[in-house]
């Protein structure tokens, strides 16, 4: 350990330095894939980010599989249909919703299954003789013992390779019992991370589900918010906003969502897409199929929730709409303000990198740029080009063999159901200047100078502490325990950890209050890591620039006897 | 104990032909078990008079784990010991993992005995086909089998099938025990076959280890459900498969084999098919 690196007064490293620094430690090869998905940011010429593309085996990535995209996060969370896992005991492990997806039963009688978990357990016997058989057998005895409305069935890597057909059991079941069954192909080995069973996922609830139920809405103004998925309750949230302004959600995908309301989706009048990266598939195929147009919205942070409102206010052309939204928005930021003001007060200039999932990247900033906060690096775990750059590099991006591995529908327009009125309302409100279809990707919206850093491996996030310093990190559950044993606080933005709802206003207020709390909590200067307390006290330690700083402010606590309400 | 298994391409005559040289073993008094990795189960027919036979994999799925040795191996001509691994239907499941499965269970059950615990001399694996994947190379890798023969003809798909064979074997060499034995040429009556295959040996490096020529009585030993040796010893067939025995029984060489590239091998082709 070098001095250099261990100094709190080191000097600042450009991105380019940085980036250097990162790549050091790799092998030519590596280290040339790896710097196509290291990039410095310019808004004004936003480069190439060699994003979804595979993981380099050694380095130690966040990604998660393909399996885990399909079941784990977009159908997962629709709570009344039976989720069944077809595939050896391992995998049934995620088929324990274990994210944090919130649900609330609206109705007397109505079902949850999310505490659920169902595997058929596949054993050697399976894998040798085939595993169609037990299948089926899960299936009736689910079935049996719960009569659900809708059965969905997760293919495993083991199912893939011996080649059970998924598909012609669950079409012979739903012939047998009545009820919609319908199956994944979504073998973790395929594509290059979780985002092929997103892919998979939307083809799947679109071809099974969407449309089945073509009950006319009564209501005036009726959206979907699509790649939401109420994470500690921020569909809620928005749900509850939305309602004060007098917009109805006909269905949340796939957040506190049920089987009726998906079938009903494409009855709604505009689609809003808050994940793009898991959920654009859906919105492009519903409006190839019904006509419904879609935008982009983020109703994470205060000011992008606004802007949000605003917009699906404008769509629908109605001056009482937009009063009442402006309403609304002036009450919330008013509710706001005092803990905004606060927060902002003690957390100005303080920096913050984001590493995680194919929005929340981006999302989160928003809500760090509220209380005056700086990102100085963000990276996505599993999201493409578009997530980075902004759709309009959609023509260019290249196609490779692990997306074309994974289906894409042929879908058609529906010749009774498509909505050529919206698709003139589209067209006429465009004439205007409407914006539809429109995600400018994460890229933009950053500073100059910024790292980006797609999938981004241990070392990375190791090399970025010590010599960028952020003063938080928003991640996953793979990286933040490594990121806090080098006293550095870790929000986790897939599960909130215990936190949450962040979404809308009233999620912003929880959110800068929880990292007002982080930030200034004197834990970590109470934190004597392993490497400290071991040996014959001569290490050095790993890094220790953060526990200096704050027993500097330890200090000065005492000094002004102030008690922070954390400790 | 020796070993053996026998590979080669589908059709090409390897249950045959294993069953008929374990006769010519067993004649003299050797104590062999044959076990079939094959899904058909029908590589031990002819050596159990066409006695169907319980699968080791069919006994597992009924039995559980409670299975005897004498519920997955029988007698066989001449005290010969005969075990079917079996596997699934066609187009169901993997048959690879099977063979694994079966020959996992045959360890644990300490099969490679005689019934009274003698020490046997010989375990011929009879393989299915290609080397198709991980699970059909089961008996080349982790030392099952220690010497291999690849049956073929002069054929030329017989032969594409032997290199790719060899080019197992060349994988497991490098990393075990496993080396070829030689070429057991089931005559097809090809022109010029037997100094084909030789060229075709000697340039991977191995042997012929015999030149087994074509005859009806092979056929005819196969209705009746019998090897030819016992359905007519005195025939001139049965002296082949006896003259085949003797020389895997005295062989002594053993190598890695050189795969031979494709020009090489159609080039070897061109030079015999077209020698007239």
């Amino acid at each position: 350990m070098t001095t250099e690196e261990t100094s709190c007064e080191a000097p600042e490293l450009s991105a380019e330095q940085l980036k250097e620094e990162m790549l050091k430690a790799y092998p030519s090869k590596t280290a040339k894939k790896r710097g196509k998905q290291m990039v410095v940011n310019d808004p004004d010429a936003i480069p190439e980010v060699g994003a979804n593309s595979r993981t380099v085996p050694g380095l130690i990535t966040q990604r998660g599989c393909t399996y885990a995209g399909c079941r784990g996060v977009v159908i997962g969370p629709i709570h009344d249909i039976l989720h069944i896992t077809h595939g050896p005991i391992g995998c049934g492990y995620y088929s324990w919703l274990t994210r944090r997806n919130m649900v609330k039963t609206v109705n007397e009688g109505d079902t949850n299954y999310l505490q659920y978990a169902m595997s058929t357990d596949m054993m050697e016997e399976q894998i040798v003789f085939g595993g169609e058989k037990k299948l089926k057998q899960a299936i009736q005895e689910a079935y049996d013992i719960f009569k659900p409305k809708a059965i969905s069935i997760y293919a495993t890597c083991p199912v893939g390779l011996i080649g059970d057909d998924v598909h012609a059991v669950a079409k012979e079941m739903k012939e047998t019992l009545g009820i919609n069954v319908f199956a994944f192909s979504c073998e973790g080995y395929r594509g290059v991370s979780q985002s092929a069973g997103h892919h998979i996922a939307n083809n799947g609830v679109f071809k099974h589900i969407v449309g089945l139920d073509d009950t006319p809405q009564t209501h005036p103004y009726t959206i979907n918010v699509l790649g939401e998925y109420n994470i500690g309750g921020d569909a809620w949230e928005i749900d509850t906003l939305l309602r004060k302004c007098g917009i109805h959600v006909v269905s949340t995908l796939s957040g506190d969502v049920n089987y009726e309301q998906i079938k009903n989706a494409h009855t709604a009048h505009l689609n809003t897409i808050m994940c793009h990266r898991s959920i654009n598939y859906m919105a492009e195929m519903m409006e190839k199929k019904y006509g419904i147009p879609w935008i982009k919205v983020n109703f994470i942070g205060a000011d992008q929730s606004a802007k949000s409102l605003r917009k699906i206010g404008a769509f629908f052309e109605s001056k009482e709409l937009q009063d009442r939204i402006e309403e609304v928005i002036a009450q919330e930021m008013a509710a706001l303000k005092p803990v905004r003001d606060r927060v902002t007060a003690r957390c100005k200039g303080k920096k913050a990198a984001l590493f995680v999932g194919g929005s929340r990247a981006h999302h989160y900033q928003d809500l760090f740029k509220d209380i005056g906060m700086e990102v100085i690096s963000a990276g996505y775990e599993f999201a493409h080009r578009d997530d980075y750059e902004g759709r309009s590099v959609l023509p260019n991006i290249k196609v490779d063999a692990d997306s074309r591995n994974i289906e894409e529908l042929t879908v058609e327009e529906d010749p009774q159901r498509f909505r050529s009125d919206f698709v003139e309302k589209k067209k006429r409100l465009e004439s205007e200047g409407f914006t539809f279809s429109d995600y400018h990707g994460m890229m933009a919206e950053m500073k100059k100078n910024t790292l980006v850093i797609d999938d981004i491996s241990h070392h990375e996030i190791e090399k970025l502490i010590k010599l960028w310093k952020p003063d938080i990190i928003g991640s996953g559950i793979k990286d933040k325990f490594v990121i806090e044993k080098m006293g550095i606080p870790c929000k986790q933005l897939h599960s909130y950890d215990y936190g949450g709802p962040y979404a809308v206003f009233t999620g912003a207020a929880n959110f800068y209050e929880e990292v007002d709390r982080m930030l200034h909590t004197k834990v970590w200067s109470f934190v004597v890591p392993p490497w400290q307390k071991e040996g014959n006290g001569t290490e050095k330690p790993y890094y220790a620039p953060r526990k200096e700083k704050r027993d500097k402010e330890n200090t000065a606590w005492k000094k002004t006897a102030e008690v922070p309400e954390e400790v | 104990m020796r070993k053996v298994a026998i590979y080669g391409k589908g059709g090409i005559g390897k249950s045959t032909t294993t069953q008929n040289t374990v006769a010519g073993l067993v004649e003299k008094g050797k104590k062999v078990m044959v076990v079939g990795c094959d899904p058909k189960a029908d590589s031990t027919r002819l050596l159990l008079g066409g006695l169907a036979q319980r699968s080791v994999l069919d006994t597992l799925r009924e039995e559980g784990e409670d299975v005897e040795l004498s519920d997955i191996r029988a007698g066989g001509y001449c005290q010969s010991l005969c075990v079917e691994s079996g596997g699934p239907e066609p187009g169901v499941g993997c048959a690879g993992r099977g063979i694994i499965t079966s020959i996992n269970m045959l360890e644990q059950l300490d099969a490679y005995k005689t019934e009274s615990g003698d020490p046997l001399d010989y375990v011929f694996y009879d393989v299915l086909g290609d080397v198709v994947c991980g699970g059909f190379a089961m008996p080349i890798r982790e030392g099952k089998a220690e010497e291999i023969y690849i049956v073929c003809s002069g054929e030329m798909m017989a032969m594409y099938a032997a290199n790719n064979i060899s080019k197992g074997i060349l994988k497991f060499a490098q990393s075990g025990v496993v080396r070829l034995g030689g070429l057991i040429c089931n005559s097809r009556k090809v022109d010029n076959e037997r100094e084909m295959i030789e060229q075709f040996a000697k340039q991977l490096g191995t042997q012929m280890i015999h030149f087994v020529p074509r005859d009806n009585d092979v056929q005819r030993a196969e209705i009746n459900r019998k090897t030819v040796i016992e359905w007519n010893p005195e025939c001139k067939q049965a002296d082949e498969y006896r003259a085949l025995a003797n020389a895997i029984d005295g062989n002594d060489m053993f190598v890695v084999p050189k795969p031979l590239q494709i020009e090489q091998l159609e080039k070897l082709l061109m030079d015999f098919g077209l020698m007239d």
